[in-house]
Parts: C-alpha cells; sequence; structure tokens
C-alpha cells in the first residue's frame, strides 16, 4: 500500500512536471518519469507483461523520439512565441470543459471490485495474455499487424535512395 | 521464499554487482593489452606485475582530475547523464543467469540477481533506456558536437533495437518462454551423446538469428565498427566532448558493463548460458565415484557452469575487442541502410523461416 | 588516347560479386589477420629493463683516453677544434710543469678541454683528425638529458677516462694484458 501511495505521488508530481515545466526537454523527461511509475503500478497488478512493454515502447522508443525532434527544434524560453489572450482564454476553457467530463463521466462508476477468492492472479502474465489475445481476439490483433507491418515497409520504402538520386 | 532465501538472494545480487564492475574495470586494462597486441605492442605493463594495477592508477587518475562544467549547460541534466548511463547499463544485469540453483539443505540459491518470467523484456526494456543517458548527458553539454553525438547514438539504437528484437522473436517462438533461466534449461539435452550438448545450444538452431543479433549487440553498445557517436575524426568526442573527470569515466565505464551484459545475454540466448560439454558425466563423477554428498556434488556442479558461463563472457568480451581492432568505423549512411534495409528484412524472413521449420517439426 | 610507354595497364570497377558484397568472408580475413598479430612476437623493447643493442659503428659521448700509464693523451694541438664543423670544441693549452710527468704524456697539454653537446652533432671528425689517438666518441654511451643549457657543456672532470684498467673507455688504443696488470699494481 505504501508502495502504491508513493508510487501515485510521484506520478501525479512527474505529471504535473510535464505541464508545468518551461523547457521542453525537462517536460519530456518528466513524461518519462511518469511512465516509469506507471509501469510500477502495473507491476503492482502483477502485469509484468505489461509493464516491460510499457518502458520498451513509450520510455524506451517513442520517448526517445520525441526527445530527438525536441532536441532540434532547439526550444527554450527565449524562443517561445508570446501567445496572445485568446488562445490562452480558449485553453483555460477546452481544457477546463474536459476535466468537467471527465469527472462528469467518472462520477458515477462503481469499481467492480475483485473476489479475493475467484480472482486469479496470474491474469497479468505473458501466457495467459497471449491466450486471450490469440484465441479470443485474434481477427483485431492480426488487424493491427498488418496495419503495422505496412507501415514498416512504407518506412523502409520512403528510406530507400531512388536511382540517381544524393542526398549529401 | 523465507526471510533466509531472501538473505541470499540479496548476497547473490550484491556479488553480481561488485563483478560486473569488476569485470568492467578490467576490461578497461584487457581492451589497452588487446590492442597492444594486436598492433605488435605489449600494452601497458607498469602498474604492478604484467599491468594488472593499472585500472586503479586509472581510476585514481580520474577521480583527481578537475571537474568541469561548460558554460550554458544544464547542471542537473549534466550531472544526470552519466548517472542514468551507468544506472541503466548496472540494472540489465540483474537478471541474468550467471548459474543454476546451488543447494544447502533446504534452502536453494539461485545464482541470479531476481528471477523473472519476463526477463527478456526487462533486459530489453532496459538496454532501450540506455540511449537516455547519452542522450540527457550530450544536450545538455550545450555543444553542437556532443548534440550531434547524442542524437546520432539515439537514432541508431533505436534503428537496430528494431532488428534486435526481432531475432530475439525467433529465438522466443523455440524456447516458448521469456525466462533467461528456462531458456537456457532448454539449451541442454540429459542422456545423449554428451560432447554433442552443445548442439542443442541455440546458435545451431539460430544461425542466422545469430548473426542479426551478433551485430546489432555491436550497435547498440555503441562499439566499432558502429561507434558513431563518439567518433573522433567528425564529432571531436562525441556526446563526452565535454565531460572530464569521473563523470567521463562513469561513461566510458558504463559502455564496458553494456559490453559485459550483451555478451552474457548473447551466451543465455545462443551459447547454451551455464551449460558445458560432458557436464552430466562430471555430475555422474562427482556423486557416485568422487564419493560427495549429494549436495555438495550438485553445487560444484553448479559452480562448474557458472565458470563456463564466464568463459562465455570472456570470450564474447574478446571478440568484441578483436573487432574493434579489427574494423574501420562505418559511414552513417552506412550504418542506416545496412539496418533498415538489411538487417530488419533478414529477421524478418529469420522469424518466417523459423516458423516453417518448427511446424514441419525439424527444429524444436 | 595511346599510351606513350605501352605499359598502363587499364583499369576494369568490376560489380562486386556476391561474397564481396555479404561483407562477411572479408570480415573473417581482417579477424584472421589480428588475430596472427596477437600472437606474434612483440616489437616492443621494455626501456629500462632492456636496452636497444648500439651498432658497432655508433657514435655517441666523447672520451679523452689515457695513455698505458695512465697520462693523458691530449697535446691540445687544436685539431680537432679546427676539424669540428659544430664548433663545439674549445681549449686552452699550457704547459706541463716539473713533476707531472706521470699526468700527461706529452710536454704540452689541455689546461681545459670543453665540448658543448648541444652544438656537438656526433659525426666523429675531431676522432679522425686527432694525431695523438686522444679524443674518442663512445659506442656505447649518449650524452643524457640535463634540464639546464650549460649541464651540456662537457668539461675534462666528464671527459677523461679513469686511470684504471678496468673502467675504461673500449673505444680507441686498448691496454695490453701486461701493461694492464702493471698499472694495476701501481695503482696499488
Amino acid at each position: 500500500m505504501s508502495l502504491f501511495l508513493f508510487l501515485t505521488f510521484v506520478a501525479l508530481l512527474s505529471a504535473l512536471g510535464v505541464v508545468l515545466a518551461k523547457n521542453p526537454v525537462h517536460s519530456v523527461l518528466f513524461l518519462i518519469l511518469t511512465f516509469f511509475t506507471l509501469s510500477g503500478h502495473y507491476l503492482l497488478l502483477n502485469a509484468q507483461f505489461l509493464a516491460a512493454v510499457n518502458i520498451i515502447v513509450y520510455a524506451g522508443a517513442i520517448m526517445v523520439l520525441f526527445l530527438f525532434v525536441i532536441m532540434f527544434l532547439n526550444l527554450n524560453e527565449a524562443t517561445e512565441p508570446k501567445k496572445p489572450l485568446l488562445a490562452k482564454v480558449a485553453a483555460t476553457i477546452a481544457g477546463g470543459s474536459l476535466l468537467l467530463i471527465m469527472v462528469a463521466a467518472m462520477r458515477n462508476v462503481a469499481p467492480a471490485g475483485y473476489d479475493a477468492a475467484t480472482f486469479n492472479s496470474q491474469v497479468g502474465m505473458v501466457d495467459k495474455l497471449g491466450l486471450v489475445l490469440f484465441q479470443q481476439y485474434q481477427l483485431p490483433f492480426e488487424l493491427a499487424s498488418i496495419l503495422l507491418l505496412a507501415a514498416m515497409v512504407g518506412s523502409v520504402m520512403l528510406g530507400k535512395r531512388e536511382t540517381g538520386e544524393r542526398n549529401f | 521464499m523465507t526471510f533466509e532465501t531472501l538473505g541470499w538472494q540479496g548476497l547473490v545480487i550484491l556479488v553480481v554487482f561488485g563483478l560486473s564492475l569488476l569485470i568492467a574495470t578490467y576490461c578497461t586494462y584487457a581492451e589497452r593489452v588487446i590492442a597492444a597486441f594486436m598492433q605488435d605492442r605489449v600494452g601497458p605493463d607498469r602498474a604492478g606485475p604484467y599491468g594488472l594495477a593499472q585500472p586503479l592508477a586509472d581510476a585514481v587518475k580520474m577521480f583527481t582530475k578537475e571537474e568541469f562544467f561548460p558554460g550554458g549547460a544544464s547542471k542537473t541534466l549534466f550531472t544526470l547523464g552519466p548517472c542514468l548511463a551507468m544506472t541503466t547499463a548496472l540494472m540489465s544485469s540483474a537478471v541474468i543467469p550467471f548459474g543454476n540453483a546451488m543447494k544447502f539443505g533446504d534452502t536453494s540459491v539461485h545464482l541470479q540477481g531476481i528471477e523473472v518470467n519476463v526477463g527478456m523484456l526487462y533486459i530489453f526494456g532496459v538496454v532501450s533506456l540506455g540511449v537516455y543517458g547519452v542522450m540527457i548527458g550530450g544536450w545538455a553539454s550545450n555543444n553542437k558536437f556532443s548534440l550531434l553525438g547524442a542524437i546520432r547514438a539515439a537514432s541508431q539504437n533505436i534503428s537496430y533495437e528494431l532488428a534486435m528484437g526481432l531475432a530475439l522473436i525467433a529465438v522466443l517462438m523455440i524456447s516458448g518462454t521469456l525466462s533467461l533461466r528456462e531458456i537456457t534449461l532448454q539449451q541442454t539435452n540429459p542422456g545423449a551423446w554428451h560432447f554433442g550438448d552443445i548442439f542443442a545450444w541455440n546458435v545451431f538452431k539460430q544461425p542466422i538469428g545469430f548473426i542479426i543479433f551478433l551485430v546489432c549487440a555491436f550497435a547498440e553498445t555503441n562499439r566499432t565498427p558502429f561507434d558513431l557517436p563518439e567518433c573522433e575524426t567528425e564529432l571531436v568526442g562525441g556526446y563526452h566532448t565535454e565531460y572530464s573527470s569521473m563523470k567521463l569515466g562513469l561513461y566510458l565505464f558504463s559502455e564496458y558493463i553494456n559490453i559485459l551484459v550483451v555478451t552474457a545475454v548473447m551466451s543465455v540466448l545462443y551459447f547454451g548460458g551455464f551449460n558445458y560439454p560432458f557436464q552430466y558425466e562430471f555430475l555422474d563423477f562427482l556423486s557416485n565415484k568422487a564419493g560427495l554428498s549429494a549436495d555438495w556434488a550438485h553445487n560444484i556442479f553448479v559452480l562448474m557452469g557458472v565458470v563456463a558461463m564466464f568463459m562465455k563472457i570472456f570470450m564474447g568480451i574478446f571478440f568484441f575487442m578483436w573487432v574493434r581492432w579489427t574494423l574501420p568505423r562505418f559511414r552513417y549512411d552506412q550504418l542506416m541502410r545496412l539496418g533498415w534495409t538489411i538487417l530488419i528484412p533478414l529477421a524478418i524472413f529469420n522469424i518466417l523461416l523459423t516458423g516453417g521449420l518448427i511446424t514441419t517439426g525439424i527444429i524444436k | 588516347m595511346q599510351s606513350l610507354s605501352n605499359r598502363a595497364k587499364i583499369l576494369e570497377k568490376k560489380p562486386m560479386t556476391l561474397a564481396e558484397r555479404a561483407y562477411l568472408p572479408a570480415i573473417f580475413q581482417g579477424l584472421s589477420i589480428t588475430l596472427r598479430h596477437f600472437f606474434t612476437k612483440k616489437a616492443t623493447i621494455r626501456y629500462p629493463e632492456e636496452t636497444r643493442p648500439f651498432s658497432p659503428v655508433f657514435r655517441g659521448l666523447h672520451v679523452l683516453k689515457r695513455d698505458e700509464q695512465g697520462r693523458e693523451r691530449c697535446t691540445a694541438c687544436g685539431l680537432c677544434a679546427v676539424a669540428c664543423p659544430a664548433e663545439a670544441i674549445t681549449m686552452v693549452a699550457g704547459e706541463r710543469k716539473k713533476g707531472e710527468q706521470n699526468l700527461y704524456r706529452e710536454e704540452k697539454y689541455a689546461v681545459s678541454y670543453e665540448i658543448n653537446m648541444l652544438r656537438c652533432i656526433f659525426c666523429g671528425l675531431c676522432e679522425e683528425a686527432c694525431p695523438k689517438a686522444a679524443v674518442y666518441l663512445q659506442a656505447d654511451k649518449m650524452a643524457p638529458p640535463r634540464f639546464e643549457r650549460d649541464e651540456f657543456i662537457y668539461g675534462k672532470d666528464r671527459l677523461v677516462e679513469p686511470v684504471s684498467p678496468d673502467t675504461r673507455s673500449k673505444r680507441g688504443i686498448q691496454l695490453t694484458a701486461e701493461q694492464a696488470d702493471k698499472l694495476r699494481t701501481q695503482l696499488a
């Protein structure tokens, strides 16, 4: 329980850090920390596979690309454009209404809870997850994999140099 | 898990931690000696017998040098960079099985930091985090060469992680588990012709996958011929241009720990980990002929396995250094082309081939 | 264009074969080369413990020889100073006093004899010019590095070889066994 509270505390704090940090690189680093605490939560729920994949995919690959792009842009406080007041007000209203909708939607949700007698603690393990994925949800899984394969082939095609073209 | 086993496990973790630091320390010495030998020189031989105290001298030098912060650098991130590089490098050795379980009466001690059933994913995750240390350090240095080195490191690591992951999937298809311990235990063949035990190693079932993994391992650890992030001729010192003192030492150290981890993973996945030829004859000899108690026979058998594992690791490290002093560096576009247009398609083909062979029952 | 010598070889750039494009054979070839060097004998000479042998014609630090009775051979004729292309040798001549016959061989001797090792080019012309076989460049000794410039001006204190027949330089006229024995008994 204390571990859960600690993780939650760090998660919320670093999530706030993402929004409040002036330097975009710091924001990205806070976001990575947030992903770590989320993975910690997955571990507490005995979902080791999800925790590992979360770190590999989000913290390990996607955030590296984020950081990559931000480093290239060389953003800092000096180059940040002045935003008009109208944009600030609009952003506040939009964010506030999103919060409102979330609160309204979540207000009446009662967590399903679990029965300690029938709960299967192994449900988050790789093999169980694989069985569910490949039996119950085979079609969506295969569709997603085709989509990813197409994207990968596309990226390889984009990366291939055409005949006669020189890039440098 | 009783308190006693927990204590033993803690001891194992400490030993693994200390060993990886020690091996990394002596890697710096080995690198210089191997480089020298390959260039017909003798290398460092002044500090202590055969220069064996050279790492100590280097450490003293590193610690006593001036600590320098470049102007306009973010001090926090500049310090965080090498710390992250070192932490991620050390974290990955936690799940590597250096040996089978030892028995002391009722307690059995796994010679492995932590036994998790997603060990391979864990390693993969931690390795993919390793690039943050380099990126943050390079960016925080406020130097264009550092930044370029960091960016090269990031794009190189991401590109080669894909091919590496695809090569690993083929191993997973054979083993059917993510636990490194179980993958090791599968790579033996009790009851068969016993030198033929080595033919149970995955390298014989996955030759293409092994070569892909090997190439990607070089790229992931930023070793020659893929050491573009720290390529002197173009980028001064790459991402650690601005670093001095022990912060630089940590970067150099983490490189060697990464090599250690990668070779350990390679020996677990492809070279049978702590299995060694004639191991069952040896166990039989210990328990029946040498007249030892069952526990002791088993423990000596396991310790020999640890020795075998480390032999494999050291041979791997030697190979890394051997390649470094043989091959010149790739050009950056060659590196990317190799990764994306050769290794990844080859790895996918390897997966298809493995799948075909498994369904036809040729390998299992 | 017609080549003038008819020896020009026309190079054709052939497309690489599959084995060449696969890189791996070439890599293994390279690895075998470095492995061979790994086991070959090393060229290094570990200096303070072992020294590189000098060539027999090596010309190193100068020595002023003594004769078979332990007298200085140099007569301060100045031919070496004249022969020296670097003008490194200076000397002051003096007349031998009574009672100094056992110190100097001739009636005229060098009161001071200095060689500036910073100027010296170790050509050996002084050795060739000397009519008395007095100055030699040793084959086994180099002018050692020093911290100060004036330490490079070698006077007679550092140039004249010792009297004892056992510690004399190996260059120049050597003592015969009987002469050495006689000198030894004299010294004792």
